[in-house]
């Protein structure tokens, strides 16, 4: 798993990449905490574009997360959340609780064919 | 018919392992890339639960995972000879835990994600979990 954060407004980016899981569950979320104590004035937004795997031990994290930062009077947003990821998301009701912005059915496969049009 | 064995040490790194084994697997039958995405949900939940429950984070107890791909299925077993637990009925409740950092929806993402799950346990022996996706027919018709 690898973590790179940015500063974009009012938030805090930090994109994930690999899965989250038991092995990574802990490595995450003190890499969250640090980076959310480190800057206290903004939201977290939690990019997922690279993330293929979630489970219960990865979703404790986030939702863990977001209580912390409740407490602060912050919040977490998801972005680019895939399908497989989104139904575990679904499941365990944090759709309803967390802001999500998820990426398109179908939308990995569309990537990975030639591209034919350059404008859009 | 094709059976699959995998035994490892109770550790996070193998949690992987074993989804990696169960992805392989189910690729062999007729399971869409969604179902298998879900097969890989439960045996981490599975395996997580053995890790951390069974064996309390323990790192040398020895876990267990058995599959086998079918015709109709695959079936999955896993096998912890670690602490058990002493009320299977309130284990499978959602949100059963203690850690504010777990869910305890492992057993909830077992059920909702396969099409059938045992859980047999002697508290202070082991427990073992077994559990089968069917392939379905909007399955086949993805072929």
């Amino acid at each position: 798993m690898t973590i790179v954060h940015a500063l974009e407004g009012r938030y805090l980016r930090v994109a994930v990449k690999g899965d989250l899981d038991l092995k990574t569950a802990i490595p995450l979320r003190e890499a969250l905490d640090k980076l959310t104590d480190r800057y206290r004035d903004r939201h977290l937004l939690l990019d997922l574009t690279e993330v293929g795997f979630v489970d219960s031990s990865g979703l404790g994290v986030i939702l863990g997360r977001h209580r912390r930062l409740m407490a602060q009077g912050r919040t977490i947003s998801l972005s680019g959340v895939r399908p497989s990821v989104k139904a575990v998301l679904e499941l365990a009701g944090i759709d309803s609780i967390i802001n999500i912005t998820h990426i398109a059915e179908g939308s990995e496969t569309r990537r990975n064919r030639p591209q034919t049009k350059t404008s859009t | 018919m094709n059976r699959v064995q995998l035994r490892f040490l109770s550790q996070a790194d193998n949690v992987g392992l074993a989804r990696l084994m169960a992805a392989g697997l189910a690729g062999q039958g007729n399971f869409t890339l969604p179902d298998i995405e879900e097969i890989k949900v439960a045996v981490s939940e599975a395996v997580s639960n053995a890790i951390i429950h069974g064996y309390d984070n323990r790192p040398d107890g020895w876990v267990e995972v058995v599959m086998e791909l079918d015709a109709q299925g695959l079936t999955v077993v896993v096998e912890d000879w670690g602490v058990g637990i002493e009320d299977v009925a309130q284990a499978r409740e959602p949100a059963f835990s203690d850690d504010p950092e777990r869910l305890g929806l492992g057993f909830v993402f077992m059920e909702s994600f396969m099409h059938g799950l045992e859980v047999a346990s002697t508290f202070g022996k082991g427990t073992r979990v077994r559990m089968r996706r069917l392939i379905t027919e909007i399955s086949h018709d993805a072929q």
